[in-house]
């Protein structure tokens, strides 16, 4: 029995019409009919049949090729096969290349028939079948949100799972994209502190001043605008994981005051004379190189040393290929609902191109790159076509843009954040989106640049 | 009385019909009886194609059937077809009151081969039960020896058998419930 897939006769014909509906029928099929290619273009936006009938020839409105090439724009993988008591290879040709699966010329044998829905449908459970295959795959790669089969990051999932319960402070590090936060959300929802807050701070996107009031609160009067007391995140924190992203950025004193903080657990309040002492985990992250910045002298290596008691460096997308496809089939489903798109799945051609570049935004580029091709495709499936940007320089901003002579590369960054600022009119994240950078890293080129925020 | 009326259109060899009745009777425990026969189907002949329409057929045998509740079987020596395909053996309303079966490519004249009457007997039985079996709702079946399993050809008949497998029985037994009969046959069942 083959009820789950449905079928619809399309014939202006009463008779034509309901003798293959019924002649279906008999073979367990949902059959639903439509009289008129109108019909069927409307019964198709309210159903997926996974066949449809459609006679070539329905005087009166849309013939069978127009009926086709509608249906087509609402399901580009319908399997339709174009029915013609007249067969000339004319039509032939114009019904394949619209892309009928199938041509018959009626009356045809029983036998062609049956042999033709059943191998239409055994595709059709098949695909269904590698469908449902790669999601159970998918989610035997997923840790907490994080997917990933390399090995690599399966022993950082280890790590993870083994030190969730610790209150031992943990360096993450990783480019820009390569799941940070994710890493240390899952440290603390794997752990004891699950049901207790994750406070998560930004430490590139503020100003040094309003930064330590950030994390340690302030009191009423210690600074002008400072008009009521406020809690830092330390202590919204207690009991809990605070996660400090771009540590990397901080200023000498705020290295000296979270040192103290990790040493004793105690902190003032800015302008504050009370000794606050919480129970906070510590989970920080950078993608500067931190034993470099020791080196150098701009990180304090006693507070990198307190840091770097659990680490965990997360390897770059390039360096984990192998991920690619999971992930995209991953962002696929989630996003593809979200902007209302009908996409669910990407040709082998369109992998291959992911699978070729070198991703230096990581994942979150990756992410951003489906969202562009999800947008941009017009079937069912990613293809090359969709991917057709990675990796290439855009072409419009190429032609429009040369650099001006003796521009530094300071200057040229400069210039690209304030224009893809000024196109998205201040907002943040779809402009890290467009850089192909998180909004951390936004934040601290901005800061860098001496850039407004809007 | 509910039960399954079957009814010759134009002359049919009364081994067939009494074969016909016999097994329906068997196969699914209701009264079957035989109606005084109707003339040939000339009404649903098209003279393009030189067979006979089988839908045409179905909706004038309805009239046959003893009461609203029951079903009807049609015999035809007419080739029969639908529109899309090139000869139907039989055509059913799937779950409705109607069916019907044609002997012409039943019979081994059609094939140029000897005339067989006791083969013709077994394939209008098996072609009975197929029929029918659509009109209580049953539909193809995958096991190639059950009656309910598709047939295109003389060949795929022969393989199969008369009564139904046993999925099909117990499938049959959900749907009578549906279709409620008395378990006392009529002397015409036989």
């Amino acid at each position: 029995m083959m009820t789950h897939w449905p079928i619809l006769v399309v014939d202006d014909e009463e008779v034509m019409r309901e003798s293959l509906a019924a002649w279906l029928r008999e073979d367990g099929y949902t059959v639903d009919t439509a009289n008129s290619g109108a019909e069927a273009v409307e019964k198709s936006r309210a159903t997926d049949f996974a066949i449809y009938f459609v006679d070539l020839k329905m005087p009166g409105g849309i013939d069978g090729i127009e009926t086709m090439m509608e249906i087509r724009k609402i399901h580009s993988d319908a399997s339709i096969i174009i029915v013609t008591a007249y067969a000339t290879v004319d039509t032939a040709i114009t019904a394949m290349k619209e892309g009928a699966q199938e041509y018959i010329v009626k009356p045809c044998n029983p036998e062609e028939i049956s042999l033709l829905v059943g191998r239409i449908i055994k595709v059709k459970n098949l695909q269904r079948e590698n469908s449902i295959l790669r999601k159970k795959l998918t989610k035997q790669y997923r840790f907490h949100d994080i997917i990933s089969k390399s090995p690599a990051m399966l022993a950082i999932f280890d790590l993870v799972r083994d030190v969730a319960s610790l209150r031992s402070t943990v360096l993450i590090q990783g480019e820009s994209g390569t799941g940070k936060e994710l890493i240390a959300r899952a440290i603390h929802f794997s752990g004891d502190r699950t049901d207790k807050p994750f406070i998560g701070v930004s430490c590139a996107a503020l100003a040094e001043t309003l930064l330590e009031s950030e994390l340690f609160g302030h009191e009423k009067g210690s600074f002008t605008g400072a008009s009521a007391q406020r809690r830092g995140k330390f202590e919204m924190a207690h009991g809990g994981t605070i996660f400090l992203d771009e540590i990397g950025d901080i200023s000498p004193k705020l290295q000296m005051d979270l040192l103290r903080i990790l040493q004793e657990r105690k902190f003032y309040r800015v302008g504050g004379a009370e000794e606050l002492e919480v129970d906070v985990r510590v989970i920080a992250a950078t993608n500067v190189d931190l034993e470099r910045a020791v080196r150098e002298g701009k990180f304090r290596d006693d507070l990198y040393y307190r840091l770097n008691v659990i680490s965990i460096h997360i390897p770059p997308l390039r360096n984990r290929r192998e991920d690619i496809p999971l992930l995209a089939d991953t962002f696929i489903e989630r996003i593809a609902p979200e902007l209302g798109k009908e996409v669910t799945g990407i040709t082998e051609g369109a992998l291959r191109i992911l699978m070729n570049h070198d991703w230096p935004g990581n994942v979150r580029e990756l992410e951003n790159a489906i969202e562009r091709a999800i947008v941009t495709s017009k079937t069912k499936m990613i293809t090359e076509e969709d991917c057709a940007f990675v990796g290439a320089p855009r072409v419009q901003e190429a032609q429009e843009w040369s650099v001006p002579k003796d521009m530094t590369l300071e200057e040229v960054e400069n210039q690209v954040i304030t224009a893809t600022l000024k196109r998205t009119r201040g907002n943040i994240s779809e402009a890290a989106g467009i850089l192909g950078i998180d909004r951390s890293t936004l934040y601290d080129r901005l800061k860098k640049h001496n850039l407004p925020r809007s | 009385m509910n039960g399954v009326t079957v009814v010759a259109l134009g002359r049919i060899e009364e081994t067939v019909l009494e074969a016909v009745t016999t097994v329906l009777g068997h196969t699914f425990q209701i009264p079957v009886r035989t109606a005084p026969a109707l003339p040939e189907p000339v009404f649903a002949y098209d003279q393009q194609r030189g067979q006979y329409g089988s839908v045409l057929v179905l909706r004038h045998i309805l009239k046959e059937r003893a009461e609203p509740a029951s079903k009807v079987l049609g015999v035809t020596e007419k080739d029969l077809f639908i529109p899309m395909l090139s000869f139907v053996l039989g055509q059913a309303q799937l779950s409705g009151p109607a069916a019907v079966i044609s002997l012409a490519r039943l019979r081994q004249e059609f094939y140029g081969f000897a005339a067989d009457g006791d083969l013709l007997i077994t394939r209008a039985m098996k072609e009975a039960v197929h029929e029918i079996g659509h009109t209580f709702g049953l539909t193809h079946c995958t096991d190639n020896r059950c009656p309910m399993s598709l047939s295109n050809t003389v060949q795929h008949v022969d393989i199969k058998g008369t009564d139904l497998c046993a999925t099909c029985a117990t499938l049959f037994e959900e749907k009578r419930r549906q279709y409620p009969t008395s378990n006392n046959r009529s002397s015409a069942a036989g």
